[in-house]
């Protein structure tokens, strides 16, 4: 079937099974390979994307969910420049191997820009379903809360 | 002056953006197959016929069984006593039978239902502690792939005699390192006839050693792509997954491409080596000196030895800790069992025999009733004195790591951390502990093994850049930027004009494997070397004086010049080891390291709820503060999740049984404490501006700190890895009903 949605700001059609994973036709056919295939059962965050404003795994969502829905994956994240938060990702040394960096970096772009204040037991909170096997966090949580600094 | 100080990762910016290609990433070559391998079930059986359903249609499908080995059937590292593929006879669950190659995964994995294996079930020994001299035979006439033990003076005399002499055992259990990026690697056939095998990896002249044998006259070469961690676990599995990928690509005469799911990497790939670790002490009463000390360890190799021997020298090597006693004796047995072969992961033995150690000095505070901090200080050593191979070490840095450790448990003591803003702490039942541990860690190959592995570096200046070519591996702990920074200081040339070259082995000598904490302290030296020596190149070619410099050396040149290589190489550092008696030299150098551990125990469930950890290190000298924290921090949380969570549950057959990440639990932000980290630098002369090897001490010692604030918490003594929730709780069970 033919799925319609719009992808980092451009309306997008993709042919595709309807129990397809959103994962593999990122991956595959639409080219984006940020989001990456950690465990391929919702429980390492690597592959998060945002739909409708909401960070979820996409190798749990069937690709026919997203008709019409607006999807954004780290490839929609940047533009010329980079963002505050991927600045201070990288001021603080929040990325090592990268294999969990993109979905990280969505999944805080997505809490910088929730309403309200910003302490770091919310951010150890908003971040536990994204695995790190590198970094220890701490390194994530100071940048998450660098970039947060007007809302803390 | 770049050394020391934050520059950005290299490659960070890629990274952040999702621009970054892992394997699995890369544009799907033309026609492009993709692999997938059937799995023996049994832990030992014969294997009568591996036979194809006639019925199956198999056009457009490759498979290949041992009979399709141009070459030798061996995966070649330090025996060869693996097979790439079994033939005949299968010695572990999950030992690869035959592969298959299809156009999908799919039709690949409904291929491999269509592959029938008759196997006639042997007895199969799984329990490695009752393996030694067993009459079922896994590897030679007594199942032991290897023996280390080191003597220094004569501690049978001392622990027979002397006055008190205390007793422990201590086990630990397997752990999967669990990089985020599976394994993954991609053949690919060449024009020439010739392949090109490439994807994620940690020593490309590993695969490349192994894959000579398999592949009998074949070109190829092995190329790195980003790596998605790795920590010890692409080590050695990629050498057997590269021969499987080739094998697969020659047949099919096309390219293969394999990517593990999860549940076969849990699954398939090496572990962590459990151990069970004897140790005794005799001990002054009144000193509290350490008078002689013997420890015993047996590690599970699996069934087929890998670099099981190393990890057993290096555990031995590690086993009396950083503590000083003139009469020593300890021994490592490395035996097989019809399991998953073991292999490296991060400290590689050292933090099994390092829990036992620090685990069994508490044990001897407890008997004496003194603070298990002043028994440590009392025996830790001081400048000049000699480890049990009789080699004299100088740093003072043991006593610093050991200061700053303590003050911060004091000061934690005084002003513990709050309980509201750390997670999960409400309504209840918790106690406090907080506590601290030492440990050490030989960076670089034992002994001789540098001055024999002889790394060598290529720099090369092409335009007005320098090019380090190394078969190092940058799997996330910065290689490929602290190599350039290191390189960039040495010429004072801008880093931005520096990059290390793509890692295949068609164009870079081999600088050795990325293990062992070697890669900064020695290749980074060597490279340190080969960027003095393109220099002088450079001066040489142009006839220019000593006084100009690298960047008016460039700027002198022709533009158009072709590129000028020079090749560097490791100069023997007059280590003096005997191998034989494990005897001198085991390490260049040690680097030193005293971890504090604050946290809650939830007296109702057994739960360990970590609040701070705070560890201060001594890394020689570090190249860049942020990624060497970065190291220290993450290994420090890989070692918690050691300590409590992570559990490899086996099954009857000898498989692990939860290979799914919701039964296999690493650590998550909302289970990883605060972390404080001091770097202590006490510079090493033999490694690049004083740097040493720390990828792997961070590992060796939380696990240790973690037991004892339990113990300091409740008052139970836990000496089995991992300190489960249910493990806690028998043990404050047991202590209720003892009381
Ligand atoms: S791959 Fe989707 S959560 Fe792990
Ligand atoms: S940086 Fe490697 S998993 Fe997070």
């Amino acid at each position: 079937m033919s799925i319609t949605f719009t992808l980092n700001g451009e309306a997008r059609a993709v042919e595709a099974a309807p129990m397809d994973r959103l994962l593999d036709v990122l991956r595959g056919p639409l080219g984006l390979t940020g989001a990456k295939e950690g465990c391929g059962e919702g429980e390492c965050g690597a592959c998060a994307v945002e739909i409708d404003g909401r960070v979820v795994n996409s190798c749990l969502i069937p690709v026919f969910q997203v008709e019409g829905a607006t999807i954004r994956t780290i490839e929609g994240v940047a533009g010329e420049r980079l963002t505050r938060l991927q600045e201070a990702f990288l001021a603080h040394g929040a990325v090592q191997c990268g294999a969990c960096t993109p979905a990280l970096v969505l999944g805080c772009e997505a809490l910088l820009a929730e309403e309200g204040q910003i302490s770091r037991a919310g951010v150890r909170e908003a971040l536990a379903g994204h695995l790190c096997r590198c970094t220890g966090y701490q390194k994530i949580i100071d940048a998450v809360m660098d970039a947060a600094e007007d809302k803390r | 002056m770049l050394i020391g100080t934050n520059y950005q990762r290299l490659d960070g910016r890629a990274k952040v953006t999702g621009a970054a290609r892992y394997v699995d990433d890369l544009p799907q070559p033309e026609g492009c197959l993709f692999g997938l391998t059937l799995r023996s079930p049994h832990p030992h059986a014969r294997i009568d016929a591996i036979r194809r359903d006639p019925g199956y249609d198999w056009q457009g499908i490759t498979v290949v069984t041992a009979e399709d080995i141009p070459g030798e059937n061996v995966v070649a590292l330090m025996t060869d006593d693996q097979p790439v593929l079994a033939a005949g006879l299968t010695r572990h669950v999950t030992e690869p039978i035959a592969l298959v190659a299809a156009p999908t995964r799919q039709r690949a994995a409904e291929a491999l239902k269509h592959i029938h294996v008759d196997y006639t079930p042997l007895p199969a020994l799984l329990d490695f502690e009752i393996a030694q001299d067993h009459e079922i035979k896994i590897y030679g006439e007594d199942n032991v792939f290897a023996r280390a033990a080191t003597l220094r003076g004569d501690p049978d005399a001392l622990l027979r005699d002397a006055e008190l002499v205390i007793e422990g055992i201590y086990r630990v259990g397997h752990q999967e390192q669990l990089y985020i990026e599976p394994q993954g690697l991609i053949a690919l056939p060449r024009e020439d006839g010739g392949l090109t095998i490439l994807g994620s990896m940690q020593c490309p002249y590993y695969i490349h050693k192994a894959l000579k044998r398999v592949l009998g006259g074949v070109d190829f070469n092995v190329r790195q792509t980003t790596t998605g961690g790795a920590f010890g676990g692409k080590e050695d599995y990629p050498s057997i997954m590269g021969a499987h990928v080739a094998l697969l690509a020659l047949k099919a005469k096309a390219p293969v491409k394999m990517i593990y799911a999860r549940d076969e990497d849990l699954i398939a790939t090496t572990k962590r080596h459990p151990a069970v670790i004897r140790v005794r002490a005799a001990v002054d009463p009144k000193s509290a000196k350490l008078l002689a000390v013997e420890s015993q360890m047996i590690f599970d190799g699996g069934a087929y030895n890998t670099l099981s021997p190393v990890v057993n020298s290096r555990g031995v090597l590690h086993g009396a800790g950083p503590y000083v006693c003139e009469h020593v004796r300890v021994t490592g047995v490395m035996v097989a069992s019809h399991t998953p072969p073991n292999g490296a992961f991060r400290g590689f033995g050292a933090p099994q025999s390092q829990f036992a150690m620090e685990r069994h000095m508490d044990r001897i505070a407890r008997h004496l009733e003194m603070d298990p901090a002043e028994l440590r200080r009392i025996n830790y050593y001081r400048p000049g004195d000699l480890t049990p191979t009789g080699q004299r070490l100088d740093d003072p840095a043991a006593e610093e790591v050991f200061e700053r450790a303590r003050a911060w448990v004091e000061a934690a003591r005084r002003a513990p951390a709050p309980v509201e803003e750390a997670p999960g702490g409400r309504g209840r039942d918790l106690a406090r502990g907080v506590a601290f541990v030492m440990g050490f860690h030989g960076a670089g190959f034992t002994g001789n093994g540098e001055s024999g592995l002889a790394a060598k570096v290529d720099v090369s200046l092409e335009g007005d850049r320098v090019l380090i070519h190394t078969a190092s591996i940058d799997m996330g702990q910065g290689i490929d930027t602290v190599f350039p920074a290191i390189v960039a200081e040495t010429l004072d040339y801008p880093l931005d004009k520096v990059s290390c070259a793509p890692h295949d082995t068609a164009t870079v000598p081999n600088s050795g494997p990325t293990a062992a904490s070697r890669s900064v302290m020695v290749v980074g030296g060597v490279s340190q070397k080969g960027a003095r020596q393109l220099r002088e190149a450079l001066r040489a070619a142009l006839g220019a004086g000593p006084e100009a410099t690298f960047a008016e050396l460039v700027a002198a040149r022709s533009p158009e010049a072709p590129p000028l290589r020079v090749r560097a190489q490791y100069d023997d550092d007059g280590a003096i080891w005997d191998a034989a008696r494990y005897w001198g030299d085991a390490y260049p150098t040690y680097a030193w390291t005293a971890v504090a551990v604050e946290l809650d125990v939830d007296r109702d469930t057994g739960e360990v709820i970590y609040r701070r950890l705070f560890q201060a290190t001594d890394v020689g000298k570090a190249m860049n503060k942020v990624i060497v924290e970065g190291q220290l921090e993450g290994g420090a949380v890989q070692a918690l999740g050691y300590a409590t969570l992570e559990e490899v549950v086996i099954d009857a057959r000898g498989a692990m049984k939860n290979n799914r990440l919701t039964d296999y639990i690493i650590p998550t932000t909302m289970d990883t404490p605060e972390l404080e980290t001091a770097i202590v630098e006490y510079p090493f002369a033999g490694g690049p501006y004083g740097a040493k090897g720390i990828g792997e001490l961070p590992h060796d010692v939380p696990a240790a700190a973690v037991a004892a604030a339990i113990e300091d918490a409740v008052g139970v003594v836990l000496d089995q890895l991992p300190m489960t929730p249910q493990r806690v709780l028998a043990a404050l069970m047991m202590q209720e009903e003892e009381a």
